[in-house]
């Protein structure tokens, strides 16, 4: 921890999750208005003292909106990517280790999967599921398995043929015992190092499906959702989108750069 | 690159495109609603249900309709349409020319601009403008296409200050001028992502390499810096960044279906979600088959354009 905040990007980012994590976990309880009220007299107005961030086109306050909407965009991200990264891993493991016919099976299976670009499979699956939250949840970690599969089997073959690994194989330690306490917690750094950076793409195509309709439904304070509700009046006041569109840059930035101090953390070779 | 390695390559992607197919039917086939009911409407009666699935095929097995749709696919005929009753392969086909401009505009203006800025990034370690760059990527690949999109739309299509048109297309070949007015800010959109991406890879390949043994023996041996550079460190980087530019190419296709969606621009992002959104079918397997395809060739060629700038690769 102590070195990633010795890293300026580190310390960023650290400082951002800090934020959007206090958001997530207290951001409808701190919230001045109810998300979902109607101030009549006050629609699509900018900043002002009783509305720090402005308002939509009900007139409601979006930075309640946005508080409110903190928990289910922040943890749609976490959720999914924990969903896809421990699925892929599951996978990736198993193919690692067992290696021969069923790595080589796996492996085809998942080029295949592969082929798709990411958002495309995830939109053919969300319309198989059907459009809501806990669908296109479903549906990015459903996505993202097939990419952390190859990346946890690439991380298992490479401690492997370590001599720790060999050591223990010589010593005639069981195969169980040898996945377990030496290939799986030698190999989990770039996994954990990768996950956090997927956290940010979660939450952006999470964000994605809920501006094109198929994630989040309303009245849900979704901040794609939200932009996508705001977008037909952005001309009248532009609060009303650029407030959860960067609410979302911010979020995703913030996991982007921690993912990419936690990298340098445990490469030292990568951070000079 | 022997000929052998190629011809291994191309039959990996064989393998891998008959997997594409089998998921995408696959897909398209659990999706809810058959193409029977999409035809007739909600109303109709389970007999005509019925006989417009003989007459459709829908009653015979799965591995047949498999079969018979890869069968006129191999053939150029993807079937017909649902929704528009026109053959697949011609509205596919004008959607993909459509795109393809969008894409061509975004990764070339793209390359010009990134490798650069990535170069200097690198060169200026530590500079002001090491860190303007580096901000700017940091904040492009936090911006889901959406929100640039609409960003880009507040400041440059406002109704107060239209420099560009808010969405629309108009055929390269009837005005090539409106055209590209109407290109700039989709391709932008796509743009500012990829260059993030990319200018950060050129940045990091290329201050490794300027540190490396083979580029101080370059300048040990009196070498000029701008010779080092031009000669020794900036193709080193470039393999990199090739690869980089191919995975882009699946975020560039992903990116594709948001942005002509925002932008009104008549492309296959655009008529895949309207394909999605009113099952048609058809429409959906030949979009995906033929995303999946661009994107295992450019795989491939990146490869060979890698294995072109990199002797290590070259002779493994």
């Amino acid at each position: 921890m102590r070195e990633i905040l010795r890293n300026p990007a580190g310390l960023v980012g650290s400082f951002l999750l800090f934020g959007v994590l206090v958001a997530a976990l207290f951001g409808p309880l701190i919230a001045p208005y109810d998300p979902q009220l109607f101030h009549v007299s006050a629609r699509l107005q900018g900043p002002s003292a009783a509305h720090w961030l402005g308002t939509d086109q009900y007139g409601r306050d979006l930075l309640s909106r946005l508080l409110n909407g903190a928990p289910s965009t922040v943890f749609f991200g976490l959720g999914a990517t924990a969903l896809g990264v421990g699925v892929g891993s599951i996978i990736g493991v198993i193919a690692g280790v067992a290696g021969g016919k069923l790595d080589s099976v796996i492996m085809r299976v998942l080029d295949g999967l592969l082929a798709m670009p990411e958002l495309l499979f995830t939109l053919l699956i969300v319309t198989f599921l059907g459009g809501g939250t806990t669908q296109a949840m479903l549906a990015v970690a459903i996505s993202f398995a097939p990419g952390m599969a190859r990346i946890a089997r690439s991380s298992v073959l490479s401690v492997r043929t370590r001599e720790y690994v060999l050591a223990a194989i010589a010593r005639g330690e069981s195969r169980a015992w040898i996945v377990g306490r030496e290939v799986l917690p030698n190999a989990l750094g770039p996994i954990i190092v990768e996950a956090t950076i997927r956290v940010s793409f979660a939450i952006m195509i999470g964000a994605t499906l809920g501006f094109l309709g198929l994630g989040a439904q309303p009245p849900s304070t979704e901040w794609g959702l939200m932009v996508a509700e705001a977008r037909q009046f952005m001309f009248r006041n532009p609060w009303c989108v650029i407030v959860p569109g960067v609410a979302i840059a911010i979020t995703a930035m913030g996991f982007n750069l921690f993912g990419d101090a936690l990298r340098d953390a445990f490469d030292p070779k990568r951070s000079r | 690159m022997s000929f052998a390695y190629l011809l291994r390559r191309l039959g990996a992607i064989v393998i891998v495109l008959a997997i594409v197919t089998l998921a995408v039917f696959g897909i398209t086939m659990v999706l809810p609603g058959n193409a029977a009911l999409m035809i007739l409407g909600e109303h109709a009666t389970p007999d005509s249900l019925a006989a417009m699935e003989r007459q459709l095929g829908l009653d015979r097995p799965m591995v047949s309709q498999y079969l018979d749709w890869v069968w006129g696919v191999l053939h150029g005929d993807f079937g017909m349409s649902l929704r528009m009753s026109l053959p697949v392969a011609q509205v596919v086909g004008d959607a993909a020319r459509n795109s393809a401009w969008l894409a061509l505009i975004a990764l070339t203006t793209v390359t010009a601009i990134a490798i650069p800025l990535g170069a200097i990034a690198a060169l200026r370690r530590g500079t002001i403008w090491d860190l303007v760059i580096g901000l700017f990527s940091y904040v492009g690949t936090a911006m889901p296409e959406f929100v640039t999109a609409t960003l880009l739309l507040i400041l440059l299509a406002s109704p107060e200050w239209p420099v560009f048109p808010a969405g629309g297309f108009v055929a390269p070949g009837q005005d090539f001028a409106r055209f590209l007015h109407h290109a700039i800010l989709p391709s932008a959109t796509l743009g500012l992502i990829l260059m993030a991406h990319i200018s950060r890879q050129v940045r990091s390949e290329m201050s490794e390499v300027l540190t490396s043994d083979y580029v101080r023996a370059a300048r040990l041996k009196g070498l000029r810096g701008r010779r080092v550079i031009w000669r020794h460190a900036l193709p080193n980087s470039l393999a990199p960044a090739v690869a980089v530019i191919s995975l882009d190419i699946g975020y560039l296709l992903g990116g594709i279906i948001v942005v002509e969606e925002i932008f009104a621009w008549p492309g296959l992002g655009r008529l895949l979600i309207y394909a999605l959104q009113n099952r048609d079918l058809p429409v959906i397997q030949a979009v995906t088959l033929l995303l999946a395809v661009v994107y295992a060739l450019s795989n491939l060629l990146s490869d060979i354009v890698i294995s072109w700038l990199d002797p290590r690769v070259r002779h493994a």
